[in-house]
């Protein structure tokens, strides 16, 4: 199955205002410290990285470790400076990357 | 039908919802962050490929099951199911499986904030009474001693809710994923120490349709979050 | 009314820590030392200016919301550059970082965190100027009452 996620932030905003983006991806985030009935070690398997770029420039980075909860909710805030396409990046064990985009107008 | 003694009465009913912290109860309030939202996605493509030719507004459906169907009792699952079987001859849904979740996630919402309303046949009424006040299990306990004779006291720290299904299918805490009302009552067993029921049982399902019978009235919130 | 050990006995309590060594604090408690020395390269960290907002009681360890802001003008004069999250008594300490600048507007993350055991939270924030200032409150975990397997 895909990687999927969510972003939630306004379409636009005033020149200045600072605008909530909040971001949600469906991942087990498997911590590597539980075991089997057996006692075997289930592998570690968590997003690692986000990434938040603001037409091309990184605005919020975040390194997350196996205490970020399974579907990990990641909000922050950045400035509507201008017009332009917010990308988002995900990153994490086992060749996992999921990316968004989302447009702001700015006036 | 009138309300046996013991039964908590209707005006003092509070959804699991009422017990949680402020911050678990936001979780469940705000759909854009809402750690079921995956399963609603989901449940709406399925939908729209594979339901919507025949339905369109499912609109109250989730507060009135289970219901009588086709000559017997039966919960939303095993409506969905009768249609997957019967009508697009195609195979059954699991429990727990994601398309099962995600349908029955799908079509709560959109009875979400309704009021629960279930009709009930005696006689399937007074089964699921029956259970519910049927001492099980290696601790001896009935769910009425918990949920109706004990709720908002702590068991290991935790409040003991009134044991509505307000919201099911829900995302649970524990479970750290979306499941339904039978997996929930399964865990319930399985902490009194007793052998669960099978999921489709016709004991659960007459004990689903006693829950929603205990809870007319209140609204649905489904996809909720609970601990 | 069964004593709550009695009660996790009769569970078999599915959690590892459980069945910890009983140094394992200890253990934790230098390990959380050691990544906050890591993350200030041991500069002096001051209680102030961060607020942890997080439920008291938390319904379950699996999942609490976690808010963390910084009282911070972020200009490009003085601005918060990171917050570090971590926990004392999980497997290791370290939760999240988030990497800010001025462009930010706010300094302010939210997250879900998991959360093993009754102890504490720290936020630690590096500011621009150097300086690094902390938040730490205390919560109670419990455990849920009814499981998915207790029969261990």
């Amino acid at each position: 199955m895909s990687a999927r996620v969510v972003v939630s932030m306004p379409k636009s905003a005033r020149r200045g205002e600072v605008i909530e983006i909040r971001t949600l991806a469906s991942h087990v985030m498997e911590t590597g410290f539980r075991r089997t009935q057996l006692g075997e070690l289930v592998p570690r398997d968590i997003i690692t990285q986000f990434v938040c770029t603001y037409n091309g420039v990184e605005v919020f980075r975040a390194e997350l470790h196996p205490a970020v909860a399974a579907n990990p909710l990641i909000s922050f805030t950045t400035v509507a400076t201008e017009s332009g396409t917010l990308e988002f990046k995900w990153l994490g064990d086992n060749g996992y990357s999921a990316t968004e985009s989302a447009q702001l107008s700015v006036s | 039908m009138l309300a046996a003694a013991g039964e908590i009465p209707l005006e003092s009913r509070k959804s699991g919802y009422d017990f949680m912290s402020r911050e678990t109860r936001a979780m469940q309030d705000d759909e854009a962050t809402h750690p079921a939202l995956f399963t609603l996605m989901d449940g709406e493509a399925l939908f729209k490929s594979s339901c919507a030719s025949c339905h369109q507004d499912m609109k109250g459906v989730a507060a009135r099951y289970p219901a009588v169907k086709g000559g017997q009792l039966r919960n939303l699952e095993q409506q969905v199911n009768a249609c997957r079987v019967e009508r697009q001859k195609q195979p059954a849904f699991a429990y727990e499986s994601r398309e099962l979740l995600a349908l029955t996630a799908y079509i709560g919402r959109q009875s979400r904030g309704m009021p629960i309303s279930v009709s009930a046949e005696e006689k399937h009424l007074a089964a699921g009474r029956a259970t519910f006040n049927r001492r099980q299990g290696q601790l001896n306990l009935a769910c009425a001693q918990c949920h109706d004779d004990n709720w908002g006291k702590s068991l290991a720290g935790n409040p003991i809710p009134q044991g509505h299904p307000t919201g099911y299918p829900l995302y649970r805490l524990e479970w750290q994923g979306v499941g339904s009302l039978q997996r929930r009552l399964r865990n319930c067993m399985i902490g009194v120490r007793a052998e669960p029921y099978a999921y489709g049982s016709q004991e659960f399902v007459e004990l689903e349709l006693y829950l929603m019978w205990r809870a007319r009235g209140m609204p649905l919130e489904t996809p909720a979050v609970r601990p | 009314m069964i004593s709550r050990r009695a009660f996790l006995l009769i569970l078999g309590s599915g959690p590892a820590f459980a069945q910890l060594p009983p140094n394992i604090t200890a253990e934790r408690q230098a390990a959380l030392r050691a990544a906050i020395r890591k993350a200030t390269s041991g500069a002096a960290v001051r209680a102030g200016k961060v607020t942890i907002s997080i439920p008291p009681l938390i319904d379950n360890g699996n999942t609490v919301p976690i808010s963390v802001t910084v009282d911070s003008p972020m200009t490009e004069a003085d601005h918060v550059k990171a917050i570090h999250l971590f926990t004392e008594k999980n497997p290791q300490p370290y939760v999240l970082t988030a990497h800010l600048g001025p462009r930010a507007g706010r300094a302010r993350v939210d997250t879900r965190a998991r959360i093993a055991d009754t102890g504490q939270v720290i936020a630690i924030a590096q500011l621009s100027d150097g300086s690094y200032w902390s938040d730490t409150v205390s919560v109670v975990v419990t455990l849920s009452a009814c499981l998915e397997d207790g029969l261990i």
